[in-house]
């Protein structure tokens, strides 16, 4: 077998570089591999770096080079420069604080730490800083606070922000570290200074204790910082004409901290943070960079009034640069203080929207975080306009931020309900895609809470819907509201609107196409469904339309609409009585309460019919007193159950609609009442498995030419049965055949005596009150036998 | 603090990569690969900075500069003053520059661990450690002076007295 010799990592890199494959590089990579691990095993130790380095350049290209580990601490180890430099930049990149590993570097940087090559202790101070975990920091916290103190300035920077790095690794350790910082600010070289201002920021961030402590090297600092700024061009660290701008904005920081509400060490820094607010050339970066931290700290600490103005201008002119980077950072900053000073800032409103329109993402990005935030309610309805021009053209990424900041503020400081619903109108109809989940909710919310609203809500909706099925949140509340208000989409007037007409076919045909349409959610279709159910209880006609279309989705293969239509189609066949009850206009829900759906709607229907039920039942009793009908005629003379047995219970009895039982027999209807052209007809209904339940429904239609109102029907059994009354669908049946009156009534005949049924009716007709009283003749034996 | 600093080319493969916080493998190269994702689809024209993003969510930025052939990217948190790193890459390059006498991609793609160097004295520990370029060359200068040494004296133990740096 040939021996192929291993590359140097020159002749490595080009061989990668070669490679004109994924695969080929892969190749070349694995088979060098080979001869690295073969070379640790049993090569050259003096070759051992060369190997190294090669690994830590596949390392790099995203290749497994964990076997190099050990390599490193060997290379650590050893006495020479070459192989620690490549052994600890190994350690940097291959070992990190969740490898046990890591661990037995400790000795060796130990020992480099304490030995007198500065080139190496700089070594172990830096791989130190870089992967040093909790345990190694507490190990050789002593070693680098040594080192704090020696002559050389290069050891001295690095074992500054070493002490940085323990301190954040290692909180206690800050005691051991705080003590020399004092002297360490007298120092005059510039790399120490920058490492112990870190060095005391940190320690200052880390406890109250410490911030007051500093709190007395404000004027050393101040000192330092006006020597920078006053000096003139100096070779030495200055960029652009500007001292070392690293160090003054490092300065700033600290003093920020250390002003921040403390009026003393603010008043001693005010000089001269106007100083360098005025003074600082704002031709080039450092000085911006200098600048703006001046800005910040001003902001922040307890500086003069007059101070702040100037702050905030310059802010407010830096918004205005052509240099973008600028603009950039002035949104930043202002971002920062929107909350502090936010009159201050609202000056500024024109140009942060104007900074909307710029094409770059990062600068409209900010723009639009500062907009929401200066949103407040004497501006809201400019901003709103603005914000949802933004919407209409944002790229896609800010589009979801956008949507739900304009909801947020809208529902911080909508003027008007009205302009509260066209407002999230509008937003589901540009990115109804991108708005959060309780968006639906929070309309349907709003829509709901607004009664003089609905009308208007439900014309707006219906219009949107017409032209763009596609955005669910705007399908899924258009649905919703069609169903609850489809009575005033077809009514035809409303102020608020153009007027517009609606056929009963347009309105069901284009809820069928919702339905139908591929582009619809499962959710979105519940709603739609549900919407068709309410509507054959609004609507004159369709009911046989709305049956057939129920009934399709009964064999559904989404599982949730499948119950739905199963159900409603039982509602249809069996329960038609019931039905209108059922659909009645939801009650207001409670905010923060479950996601209003089909589910919860029937539930809550079930609650608002037991308290209407609740009260319905006294004066059921009170009318039997007053009555005085029919007593004692059975036979069994049986004590009569209580006459309260709990709502609750028999209605969720009530409305537990089986999937699939026999259908009972039939019982024909009953024409009972009639009087210039208010007809009362009853419907008998006997649920198989409780036969001594009879539910009847009362309808009452209008077939002459003036409504009736203020509409009571009550009714009358024997004392052996019981009898409840829900409440009435309405108490106006309007003129010429317009939409019924039904109420359901319940009765229980446990000993299943006849049944005989007084009726009593209380109204207004053609502007005369009426009062009718009548036993209700020729019930069929169906109905209790 | 500096979170990572990468360089990488025009078509997203690294140069260059330092992290200054523990990540496993995979998220580094995840990193890598998103970051290149988002800088390389910005336009030419526009500002140095992205915000909020993979490392660490919304408190994180990127601050980039496209050189020639190479993307230049510092992941920094929102301690550290945007334009005060525009400058501190600004003496990195220079300083590549002026040990590498005018550098190019190949340079870096051929001396990886010298340019690991180099910024080993720049950014320590995810901090900012030195910025005067004389100093940082001078050091380079000298570290290199101490390896030929050695490679020459291959076997012989270096001697200590000779090396240590005055200030």
């Amino acid at each position: 077998m040939m021996v192929v010799p291993s590359l140097k990592l020159q002749d490595l890199i080009e061989e990668i570089r070669g490679a004109k494959t994924q695969a080929q590089e892969r190749e070349v990579i694995q088979k060098e591999c080979a001869h690295i691990r073969a070379s640790f095993r049993d090569g050259d130790p003096l070759d051992r770096h060369r190997q190294l380095a090669k690994l830590l350049y596949v390392h790099m290209l995203g290749y497994p080079a964990h076997f190099g580990q050990m390599e490193c601490l060997k290379l650590i180890a050893s006495s020479r420069f070459t192989d620690k430099r490549v052994g600890y930049l190994g350690a940097m990149l291959l070992l990190d604080e969740r490898q046990d590993a890591h661990l037995l570097i400790t000795n060796s940087i130990k020992n480099d730490l304490s030995q007198g090559i500065q080139a190496v202790q700089g070594l172990a101070l830096c791989t130190l800083s870089t992967m040093g975990s909790a345990e190694m920091c507490r190990d050789l916290a002593t070693e680098v606070e040594k080192l704090l103190l020696l002559p050389s300035s290069y050891v001295r920077k690095k074992a500054i922000l070493t002490a940085v790095h323990m301190i954040r690794k290692v909180p206690e350790l800050s005691n051991i570290f705080l003590p020399p910082c004092a002297q360490l600010l007298h120092e005059r070289h510039h790399g120490i200074l920058l490492g112990t201002v870190t060095l005391i920021t940190e320690l200052c961030e880390r406890s109250p204790a410490a911030l007051k402590h500093f709190r007395k090297v404000v004027p050393q600092l101040v000192q330092i910082l006006r020597t920078l700024v006053t000096t003139g061009y100096s070779t030495e660290h200055s960029i652009s004409g500007v001292s070392d701008p690293f160090l003054q904005v490092q300065i700033l920081r600290l003093l920020r901290i250390l002003g921040r509400n403390h009026e003393e060490s603010s008043e001693t820094m005010n000089d001269l943070l106007a100083q360098v607010a005025t003074n600082t050339d704002t031709s080039r970066n450092a000085g911006n960079a200098v600048l703006f931290e001046t800005v910040l700290t001003i902001m922040d600490i307890r500086s003069v009034p007059g101070l702040r103005v100037l702050a905030v201008n310059i802010l407010g002119r830096f918004l205005l640069n052509n240099d973008k980077n600028i603009r950039y950072v002035a949104l930043t900053s202002l971002l920062r203080m929107v909350q502090s000073d936010h009159s201050a800032v609202q000056r500024h409103r024109p140009t942060v929207v104007e900074c909307l329109r710029d094409p770059d993402a990062s600068l409209s990005r900010r723009a639009l975080e500062l907009s929401l935030a200066l949103v407040n309610s004497s501006n809201v309805r400019a901003m709103t306009q603005e914000l949802q021009s933004f919407l209409e053209s944002c790229p896609p990424d800010l589009r979801a931020d956008c949507a739900s900041g304009i909801l947020l503020a809208a529902e911080r400081f909508a003027p008007t309900k009205r302009w509260h619903i066209d407002t999230i109108l509008r937003v589901l109809t540009t990115a109804g895609t991108y708005v959060r989940d309780d968006a639906v909710a929070n309309l349907t919310q709003l829509i709901a809470g607004a009664q003089e609203l609905h009308a208007y809500s439900v014309r707006c909706l219906y219009s949107a819907l017409a032209e763009d099925i596609s955005q669910q949140p705007l399908v899924q509340v258009a649905a919703w509201c069609i169903g609850e208000y489809g009575d005033l989409l077809l009514e035809g007037s409303c102020e608020e609107t153009e007027p517009l007409q609606v056929e009963e076919e347009e309105v069901l045909a284009l809820l069928e196409k919702v339905l139908q349409s591929h582009m619809s959610l499962p959710a979105t279709r519940g709603y739609a469904l549900t919407a068709l159910m309410k509507l054959s209880t609004r609507l004159r006609g369709g009911s046989d339309r709305i049956r057939q279309v129920v009934s399709i989705f009964g064999s559904c293969l989404d599982v949730e609409l499948q119950q739905r239509a199963v159900e409603y189609n039982t509602l249809f066949r069996k329960y038609d009585h019931m039905r209108a009850a059922i659909l009645e206009k939801m009650p207001l829900v409670e905010r923060g309460g479950p996601q209003v759906d089909g589910e919860a709607e029937e539930s809550k229907e079930t609650q608002c019919s037991e308290t209407a039920l609740v009260s319905t039942e006294s004066q059921a009793s009170k009318l039997l007193d007053l009555l005085d009908l029919l007593d004692g005629t059975t036979e069994d003379a049986q004590p009569s159950p209580s006459l309260d047995p709990s709502p609750r219970g028999t209605l969720v009895h009530l409305l537990d609609l089986p999937c699939a039982p026999p259908p009972p027999p039939s019982i024909p209807d009953l024409r009972a009442f009639e009087r210039e052209g208010l007809q009362l007809s009853l419907s008998f209904v006997r649920p198989p498995g409780t036969p001594a339940l009879l539910l009847i429904t009362v309808t009452a239609t209008n077939t002459s030419g003036a409504d009736v109102t203020h509409f009571i029907c009550q009714a009358a059994v024997p004392k052996s049965f019981q009898l409840q009354l829900q409440a009435p669908s309405g108490n106006t049946v309007p003129a010429q055949g317009g939409l019924p009156v039904t109420q359901l009534l319940r009765i229980l005949n446990p000993n299943k005596a006849p049944l005989r049924l007084k009726l009593r009716l209380t109204y207004n007709h053609f502007g005369r009150s009426v009062q009718e009283i009548f036993e209700v003749n020729n019930l069929p034996v169906e109905t209790w036998q | 603090m500096i979170k990572a600093i990468l360089i990488f080319n025009n078509h997203g493969k690294p140069r260059v990569s330092k992290f200054y916080q523990p990540y496993s493998e995979d998220t580094r190269q995840q990193i890598i690969r998103e970051t290149f994702h988002l800088v390389s689809k910005r336009d030419e024209n526009v500002c140095n900075f992205l915000g909020g993003l993979l490392i660490g969510g919304s408190d994180n930025k990127l601050i980039y500069r496209h050189y020639a052939t190479l993307y230049f990217v510092f992941c920094v948190d929102s301690s550290e003053s945007e334009l005060a790193i525009l400058d501190l890459m600004q003496v990195f390059v220079e300083t590549l520059d002026k040990c590498f006498e005018n550098v190019c991609e190949l340079d870096l793609i051929s001396h990886v661990d010298k340019v690991h160097n180099i910024l080993a004295e720049m950014v320590m520990g995810g901090m900012v450690l030195e910025t005067n370029m004389n100093e940082i060359v001078t050091q380079i200068d000298a570290q290199n002076k101490l390896e030929k040494s050695e490679a020459g004296l291959a076997g012989a133990p270096a001697h200590r007295d000779a090396y240590i740096f005055s200030n």
